[in-house]
């Protein structure tokens, strides 16, 4: 999976990108893989579960530290990414591609733009 | 990079589950430099390690070769763990960094009684060359490290000021040298050139922890009895007419019934024990044992962890992990030893 379409952050870690209509597709960023260190667990959402946002969604377990990850924004969840439960090394390499973790159905493209863009996002992790 | 006890220490070079996976199939090389060494010389100073640790240097025939000890406080609980090695004239203690200030208190303190003089080593670094490959490492190093490879487990070898010795902390083949601090970037990068990988701190924990060896803070304390830690064997009886500190606490701990002992567990669920997680034995609901340090294995690809629990019957246990009750089975406090599983169940 590749795409071009612009990802926004939320600052605890999570990102999203509307890759089709509707659909937001949503992850953990490079910063955040690199924090956990080696992930070796992954818990998902079921399909059809509703998410809130900034609400919890999945956790991710690396040899270091559990973690939630938040979704960025409200939606139904209509796809999940089934690979991670037996490769979770694949968020370590591919954050923003592969390693995706969800997709959800949302209502609202606007609420979107109140992401933290990259940038935004960027500096929040310099602090 | 993490400020560990004042040292600048890499927690991971890049993965620590490769590097992991180094030491257990190649050859891995940690710089341990923050360990204290201290030096004891004196005409006392035979008399002094024999009361000061529990374990026994009168075992040690050769020169060079060491043994693993406890160090006790009146009470009879754990001040540190530490490796002692009979030196020409008199003994090397390597103990903790964590508890280096406690230890240097406790010791000096007891030491003014006797003709032993105390020395850190602060001049001196330490490497740890670890994994099934390291004979061949160690063959191509100029001497005086490769006269090691005829020497067997916990002997070493001395000379112009660079101590080796067939010791660890990962359950694998290896050694430990101690040398010049100004030697020291030679011996790694001679080891990186024969393919030694660096290994973080993350890795020697995954390392220690399946080879079931204690961390001071995790498995033991100064409030924590050798009996309860897995440390018993350590206690040294054959010579009674020596005496230790804390040992006349230890004969009492050993009639006391309610004793403790560190067990090993392994899990099937996807949710990592971790230290500190509560332990419930089968059928009881309130928490009776905790998690001491747990982890991921990457040997295993299980979550481990070591445990104190009461003595009991049961076979598994059930530890808290985020409001769930995962099962866990209990067996040995060691999981694999030269890359093989040696974990036993309790049956």
């Amino acid at each position: 999976m590749s795409s071009d379409n612009e990802v926004r952050y939320l600052s605890s870690h999570e990102w999203g990108r509307i890759d089709e209509d509707g659909i937001l597709t949503v992850g953990i960023s490079e910063h955040a893989q690199d924090l956990l260190g080696d992930i070796v667990f992954v818990e998902l959402p079921d399909i059809g579960d509703m998410l809130e946002a900034e609400g919890e969604s999945a956790i991710v377990e690396s040899v270091k530290a559990a973690s939630d990850v938040y979704s960025p924004l409200t939606g139904e969840v209509i796809e999940i990414n089934e690979k991670l439960i037996d490769e979770p090394e694949i968020i370590n390499n591919s954050p923003l591609e592969d390693g995706w973790f969800f997709k959800i159905k949302i209502d609202d493209d606007l609420q979107f733009k109140d992401l933290l863009t990259e940038e935004e996002y960027n500096d929040t992790c310099e602090d | 990079m993490v400020d560990f006890h004042g040292w600048d220490m890499p927690i991971n070079y890049g993965s620590q589950i490769e590097e992991h996976h180094a030491v257990r199939q190649g050859c891995g090389i940690f710089d341990v430099s923050h360990m204290t060494i201290l030096d004891f010389e004196g005409s006392e100073s035979e008399l002094f390690i024999r009361k000061l640790i529990a374990n026994d240097v009168r075992k040690l025939l050769e020169n060079y070769s060491g043994l693993y000890s406890a160090m006790l406080n009146d009470k009879g609980y754990v001040i540190d763990d530490l490796i002692a090695y009979r030196m020409d004239n008199g003994f090397r203690l390597v103990v903790n960094c964590a508890t280096r200030g406690e230890d240097l208190k406790w010791i000096s303190a007891r030491a003014k009684e006797y003709d032993v003089n105390m020395l850190e080593r602060d001049d001196l670094s330490m490497v740890a060359i670890q994994g099934p490959q390291s004979p061949n490492v160690l063959k191509n190093f100029p001497a005086p490290i490769d006269f090691l490879k005829e020497k067997k487990r916990q002997q070493g070898i001395f000379r112009d000021d660079i101590f080796a010795a067939k010791t660890g902390y990962t359950g694998e083949l290896g050694f430990e040298v101690i040398l010049p601090n100004e030697k020291a970037i030679d011996l790694w990068n001679i080891a990186i050139s024969e393919g030694a990988k660096p290994i973080g701190l993350a890795a020697r924990d995954t390392l220690r922890l399946e080879a079931g060896m204690n961390l001071y803070g995790f498995e033991m304390d100064e409030t924590i009895s050798p009996f309860e830690c897995n440390m018993g064997w350590t206690v040294c009886w054959q010579d009674d007419q020596r005496d230790f500190f804390g040992k006349e606490s230890l004969i009492k701990q050993k009639e006391s019934n309610d004793l403790k002992e560190l067990v090993g567990i392994i899990t099937d669920e996807k949710a990592i024990l971790r230290q500190g997680q509560k332990i419930h034995l089968e059928k009881e609901n309130h928490a009776r044992g905790v998690v001491t340090s747990g982890t991921y294995s990457p040997s295993l690809k299980k979550p481990i962890a070591l445990a104190r629990l009461p003595k009991s019957e049961s076979t598994s246990c059930f530890a808290d992990i985020r409001g769930k009750r995962v099962k866990a089975i209990i067996g040995t406090p060691k999981f694999i030893k030269e890359g093989k599983l040696i974990f036993k169940e309790k049956v």
